[in-house]
């Protein structure tokens, strides 16, 4: 053979074809893919996923960033009128709540890292019941625009704008509806990925060894949290 | 025992093992389920094959109708005006986004780039699969789609049009979406793989080219992508909701939707280009047994061309209202898109010259990439200037040049890199004779096909028309015979492959003698590609003869 093989990563699977599941001591880990050297080796891994996966996020809203930007420019009177219809005291309510529930989901990724997991439990839940009342105030806030005809494009019909027949009132709640909605998305499904964290944590399955989902999930819920503290200024104080 | 052997010899001599990826579990179910990245990339490779019959067929069709300027077929009128914006626009459609998008990255490097930097699997083989079944879910939107009453609006989706017309547009955007977030997947994949699971020993500039390659592709996968999801949902609440970004009746501005397209589709189109002169990059050292002449440009002319392609968007909208300042800045970055494919085309000539160059049926498509992309590219700078541009917008000089870019270019490399990697992942030779025949056949159609529409759009011809002046009509029919000839040299290339299968010679583990590291598995691999884990000892073209030990 034209090669010669010398393990430089001292590693007890790269020698096994069958990668894993052959019960030979070493203290296997379950969890550890065949694929991967080491453990520490797939946390990295799954981290760069994740980051790319952000990337692909923050891309998407920047799309409906750019978007609001140019229609704003175009409709400058009508968007500083439209505005004034959000209330600012939920939307800043929110703002607290988000970055509350932020500081929850360091404190439970800290508490899984050092191996105090009855806390990464309770902080995980807490993080799930911000999310909740994020969405309530939503709900609410919603309910309001609803009942004030500040809806998106052909269904918008509020009475007594300043410039009458304008487009831009209604591309503005175009946008508030598509952007918040989209966010709200988010944090729905983050409720969702956080509250299967929280059940896998009761059942022990994360430790100082393991906890590479609750890292990624905090990951992706700053992200949806930075989203909203860009939205929050964006919609609730122009001037 | 020690003796002298050229560091990629062919190799075949070591027992060949029992069991391997293809027979080491059996039935539907194990495929379906698998998370094995080269059966991904078998079960991809069929699916965009299947991609690529059907917009072929619409080619074909396109072509047939455009025969004549009456539209007859043995002297009856077959086909209406509508029913031809149909067939170009599923063409375009299945082609772009069905078939040459996900084509070499989601097929030929989903199987061979992890073994390339000798790992066992891609990073997230669970991912993968998934990428596979949304793949699936948007060739099954795109179809339902046209089942339902088709799309006539291009693959481009302008407004005003997308947004007024009837048809299944909501439906193909949403097809369009969803296979977005398959490439998005993928080009996640191969990143983190890339970074994570080199061999031991190897750096960035140990990594084949094909790696280079891919590695840029995925940027822009991830990078663009997402525009254009968040652009085809826009689209789709302005038809639902007509929430006046894209309509100018209800206050929109259609020329932002085409700002919006191109920003991700300019991108898009070096996803498609950037893994052919991949593919071109691994072909052309070994068969001309020579080092690569200047690795490293070429590794980072992959790059920059990935960067530059984010910042020309601008230059198919010169005709579309946009200002005259913002088209001379546009105009002047998009000549940069020369440079780096300049430094490619060069790169591989020189490392051709002196070598020891054989003519098996990779190289012969090599040779017809080299042609064929050359012409594509340098009437490429014909659309970058600007006063040409205006006369040949929207003429059939479009059409070519995007055909010998796409399909002279990608197509071409696609089909030389399979018959190079069809041994290691079949584990069976095909008829080196009928490659070579099926080679020439598509070499000759292609530009009997699209060679001739550049002279067409020369004088005039507009692209998408479905009546054409009489003058036009030897062109026409040129141009259609062409494809007939082009369609026979792929469907012979098709049975070669096929039959090879049943009746090929087994392959040896290294039949060109290449020096990358899938060629040490064996042919076909077994499951987890290698035997023991590969270690890097030589640079990736290293053809010089040298001495090892033989164990």
């Amino acid at each position: 053979m034209s090669t010669t093989t010398a393990d430089l990563h001292h590693d007890p699977h790269g020698q096994d074809p069958h990668g894993h599941g052959n019960g030979h001591g070493h203290g296997h880990d379950p969890r550890h893919q065949h694929h991967f050297a080491t453990m520490e080796q797939q946390f990295d891994t799954s981290k760069i996923g994740m980051w790319l996966f952000l990337a692909t996020e923050v891309l998407t809203f920047g799309g409906l960033f750019a978007g609001f930007g140019l229609m704003q420019n175009k409709y400058p009177r009508e968007f500083v009128e439209a505005h004034l219809q959000l209330q600012r005291l939920p939307g800043a309510a929110n703002t607290v709540v988000l970055l509350i529930s932020s500081f929850t989901m360091v404190m439970a990724v800290l508490s899984a890292r050092t191996n105090q997991i009855a806390k990464t439990v309770r902080y995980l839940w807490l993080t799930v019941g911000c999310a909740g009342i994020f969405m309530c105030i939503k709900a609410y806030e919603y309910h309001h625009k609803f009942e004030e005809g500040l809806l998106p494009g052909m269904f918008y019909h509020h009475e007594g704008d300043l410039i009458a027949g304008s487009h831009g009132y209604s591309a503005f709640f175009s946008f508030y509806f598509m952007m918040t909605g989209l966010h709200g998305l988010h944090v729905l499904i983050g409720m969702g990925m956080l509250s299967w964290l929280a059940i896998r944590a009761k059942r022990g399955e994360f430790s100082d060894k393991y906890y590479t989902p609750v890292d990624l999930v905090g990951l992706f819920w700053h992200l949806v949290d930075m989203i909203w503290i860009y939205l929050f200024p964006l919609y609730y104080l122009i001037s | 025992m020690e003796h002298t052997l050229t560091a990629g010899s062919v190799t075949g001599d070591r027992p060949r093992p029992e069991k391997n990826y293809l027979n080491q579990t059996t039935g539907i179910w194990s495929w379906m389920t698998t998370v094995d990245h080269k059966r991904i990339g078998i079960m991809y490779l069929v699916a965009i094959s299947a991609a690529f019959l059907i917009g072929g067929v619409f080619a074909l069709l396109v072509r047939l109708a455009l025969l004549n300027p009456q539209h007859t077929l043995f002297g009856k009128e077959w086909v209406t005006a509508e029913a031809y914006n149909r067939f170009f626009t599923l063409h375009g459609v299945v082609m772009v986004f069905l078939f040459i998008i996900p084509s070499v990255p989601a097929s030929l490097a989903n199987f061979v780039l992890p073994m390339m930097l000798g790992a066992k699997d891609v990073a997230f083989p669970r991912i993968n699969l998934m990428s596979f079944y949304l793949w699936c879910a948007g060739a099954v939107l795109g179809i339902t789609s046209m089942v339902l009453g088709a799309v006539d609006t291009g693959w481009t989706f302008y407004t005003p049009y997308s947004t007024t017309t009837d048809g299944t547009v909501s439906l193909m955007t949403m097809a369009a979406f969803v296979l977005g977030f398959s490439s998005i997947f993928t080009g996640l994949n191969f990143i983190a793989t890339v970074h994570k699971l080199r061999a031991p020993g190897m750096g960035f500039f140990d990594m084949p080219l094909f790696v280079w390659g891919i590695y840029a592709t995925a940027l822009i996968q991830i990078l663009a992508t997402p525009v254009l999801a968040i652009t085809l949902v826009l689209l789709m609440i302005e038809r639902a909701f007509q929430i006046g970004i894209f309509d100018s009746r209800i206050g929109g501005d259609p020329v932002l939707f085409q700002h919006f397209f191109w920003f991700y589709s300019h991108p898009a189109v070096y996803i498609m280009i950037l893994p052919g002169m991949a593919i071109i990059s691994e072909l052309v050292p070994t068969f001309c047994r020579k080092t690569m002449f200047g690795y490293r440009a070429i590794a980072y002319s992959s790059v920059s061309l990935a960067l530059v392609s984010f910042i020309v968007w601008g230059h198919h909208m010169f005709v579309a209202g946009e200002s005259d300042l913002a088209n001379v800045i546009f105009s002047a970055l998009t000549f940069l898109v020369a440079i780096p494919s300049g430094v490619k085309m060069f790169n591989w000539l020189s490392t051709m010259y002196k070598g020891n160059i054989s003519f098996e049926t990779p190289m012969c498509y090599v040779l017809s990439f080299l042609f064929l992309f050359a012409i594509g590219g340098l009437t490429g700078l014909f659309f970058s200037t600007l006063a040409v541009d205006i006369h040949l917008t929207d003429t059939y000089f479009v059409v070519a040049h995007f055909h010998y870019v796409m399909m002279g270019g990608t197509v071409i490399a696609f089909l030389g890199g399979l018959h190079y990697w069809w041994p290691k992942m079949t584990g069976k030779m095909y008829k080196e004779i009928w490659g070579q025949v099926g080679c020439l056949l598509v070499f000759i159609g292609f530009n009997m096909t699209f060679g001739s529409q550049f002279i067409m759009g020369g004088q005039g011809m507009p692209r998408r028309y479905f009546n054409y002046l009489d003058q036009f009509q030897p062109i026409h029919a040129f141009s259609t015979y062409g494809s007939w000839v082009l369609g026979s040299g792929l469907f012979l290339t098709a049975i070669n492959l096929l039959a090879s299968l049943k009746m090929g010679e087994p392959a040896p583990d290294n039949p060109w003698g290449a020096t990358t590291m899938e060629w040490q598995s064996s042919s076909p691999p077994i499951t987890h590609n290698f035997e023991e884990q590969p270690v890097l000892e030589h640079e990736p073209y290293d053809y010089r003869p040298r001495t090892v030990t033989h164990v």
